[in-house]
């Protein structure tokens, strides 16, 4: 559909109202006194009979003339000549409706000055269609015409754009709607997106937020997500390609977890929460829509795990006595950020009869032994999720994240005549050389903590990893949080 | 009407074709690639041995990681040395 054609008069005045502001019902009298004078078109936004006072008043209930005169507030007085605005005011103000329409004296019982209202044309829902109308939004993505009797959900899945759930079919409303949650260029490249290497703008972003369920504010959350899975360091294609289980899993830390109202707390890591559930959403589809990234097709895991629909928690800080993890990547305290780890389920720890900090320790170290296969170490990189009445013991004995980890590395060391190939009556393990050795079951630094959950439940959670590799294989990324 | 914004690159209806094979590896260079992936040199040095027997010029190539995908330099030093190339996906 063409944009509409608005023609406005080349000399007078202009003035455009509504029913629904006082302002305007205040200077009706004036509207009828200029309108004696001649040369005065008035427009009224919500109601053909208002106002009264004015019998040719127009009907702009389209809003098309207030929105070609880019009125933000009502009332508004503009005056033209030969063809263009030379002057133009809002609410009421007398000294600026006499300078503006040229009359002294007008509206003569009237105070000097009222504020007028917001106008309907720029009202949040009203705004979109019209950008929409007059094909002025900006976008340049595809546009993607739906047959009459095409169903918008079944068409999402049909073009192959769904993750297997139903997605929020990406109208240009919702995406205008969604592109108000940054201040960031619709046109702007946020990366190059595996695994095809495409050009990923700020617009694709928002496109597949859209579709993912997310809300406008949840925005900078995915676009710092998608900088961090995006970053060479994580290595994006290989957690796509491998044939292994793992997926982006994202841990968000700072004000703006808070801010919208994510669940660091009890079922931290499940359903429910919806800034949890879209975010990482999002992120897949993403690599998905824009990337390529397909199962069976540069996606090669042989089982996947069920979060590579979505994987995204908070911290619980404000409940823990240690520092958040977005600060082991150098974010200070307080700085929203968005951490992308490569990992795998939930493999549980249960321990509720330990009461002293070795021996919680030594379970979980046991507990995190047994990632991949208890014969391989190293074997990956692990994200340990400890909950709030397992932190209370260590918190308790006074121990830091640091003396933790140092803890759990020291006990994750394994005599390399368990991991021989064939010991303990299993295959896998390594060659004879490791007999007489000590195997630590992670690289120095490649084990994470981070601190979620309920009040109650003495039940942490290891979430698994990819490699062993460090920047040979997948690094988690920080980044922050930016509007 | 209903009318959606394309989520995706949009390069989709753009099948790439793919390149003519050759007929026969006689006359021509064929570049091995080890992924890096355990065992992938067997599969390889066992083709670089039935080639190089037909009188085949082979060159081998090895990239630094399984992880990730072939760095640059890496990629167009084989474009420039090579008319074909092999590697093993898996292990």
């Amino acid at each position: 559909m063409p944009a509409p054609q608005v023609t406005l008069p080349a000399d007078g005045l202009i003035a455009v109202v509504k029913r629904d502001c006082p302002t305007c019902e205040l200077t009706a009298p004036v509207l009828a006194e200029l309108t004696a004078h001649g040369g005065l078109m008035v427009f009224t936004q919500d109601d053909p009979s208002f106002p009264e006072t004015v019998p040719d008043r127009i009907d702009d209930l389209a809003l098309n003339v207030s929105h070609t005169l880019k009125v933000e507030i009502v009332p508004t007085l503009i005056r033209r000549v030969d063809g263009r605005e030379v002057d133009r005011t809002h609410g009421w103000d007398r000294a600026e409706w006499e300078r503006v329409s040229g009359f002294q004296g007008i509206g003569a019982g009237l105070p000097a000055f009222r504020p007028g209202c917001g106008a309907r044309n720029v009202e949040p829902g009203v705004i979109e269609d019209l950008l929409i109308r007059f094909e002025e939004t900006g976008l340049a993505s595809r546009r993607v015409e739906l047959g009459e009797d095409e169903d918008e959900f079944e068409a999402t899945f049909e073009r192959g754009w769904s993750d297997g759930l139903p997605v929020v079919p990406p109208t240009q409303k919702r995406v205008l709607r969604m592109l108000t949650g940054t201040l960031r260029d619709p046109k702007e490249i946020v990366g190059f997106c595996p695994p095809n290497l495409a050009v990923l703008t700020v617009e694709k972003v928002a496109i597949n937020a859209v579709m993912a369920g997310c809300k406008p504010d949840y925005l900078p959350v995915v676009l710092a997500a998608v900088e961090a899975a995006l970053d060479p360091a994580f290595s994006m294609h290989g957690v796509l390609a491998t044939t292994m289980f793992v997926g982006p899993v994202l841990v968000v830390n700072g004000p703006i977890r808070r801010q919208i109202s994510m669940n660091a707390r009890g079922n931290a890591l499940g359903q429910g929460n919806r800034a949890n559930a879209t975010i990482g959403r999002a992120l897949q589809l993403i690599i998905r829509n824009v990337g390529g990234g397909r199962p069976q097709e540069v996606d090669r895991a042989t089982l996947g795990n069920p979060g590579k629909y979505t994987y995204c928690f908070a911290e619980d800080e404000e409940g823990s006595c240690w520092e958040p993890l977005s600060t082991d990547f150098g974010v200070a305290r307080g700085v929203s950020a968005v951490t992308v780890f490569a990992g795998f389920g939930l493999q549980g720890v249960v321990d509720q009869k330990s009461r002293d900090p070795e021996s919680l320790a030594r379970s979980m170290a046991e507990s995190l032994k047994a990632i991949h296969n208890v014969k391989l170490a190293p074997s990956c990189d692990a994200l340990l999720v400890v909950c709030p009445e397992h932190e209370r013991t260590f918190r308790n004995a006074g121990w830091s994240k640091a003396r933790l980890l140092e803890e759990l590395h020291r006990l994750c060391e394994i005599p390399g005549d368990q991991l021989v190939a064939g010991a303990r009556g299993i295959a896998e393990g390594y060659g004879p050389s490791v007999v007489g050795t000590m195997r630590n079951k992670f690289r120095p630094g490649g084990l994470f903590i981070v601190r979620a959950g309920g009040g109650a439940g003495m039940f942490s959670g290891i979430i698994g990893g990819w490699s062993s590799g460090g920047a040979a294989g997948s690094l988690p990324v920080t980044r922050e949080v930016k509007s | 009407m209903t009318v959606l914004l394309d989520p995706t690159s949009e390069q989709s209806p753009a099948s790439r074709e793919r390149l003519v094979r050759p007929d026969k590896l006689e006359g021509l260079t064929v570049g091995l690639l080890d992924i890096s992936k355990p065992r992938g040199d067997v599969f390889l040095d066992r083709l670089d041995t039935l080639l190089t027997q037909r009188g085949i010029t082979v060159k081998r190539y090895m990239k630094p990681t399984v992880a990730k995908p072939a760095p640059l330099p890496l990629r167009n030093q084989i474009v420039g040395e090579v008319n074909v190339v092999i590697e093993g996906l898996a292990d």
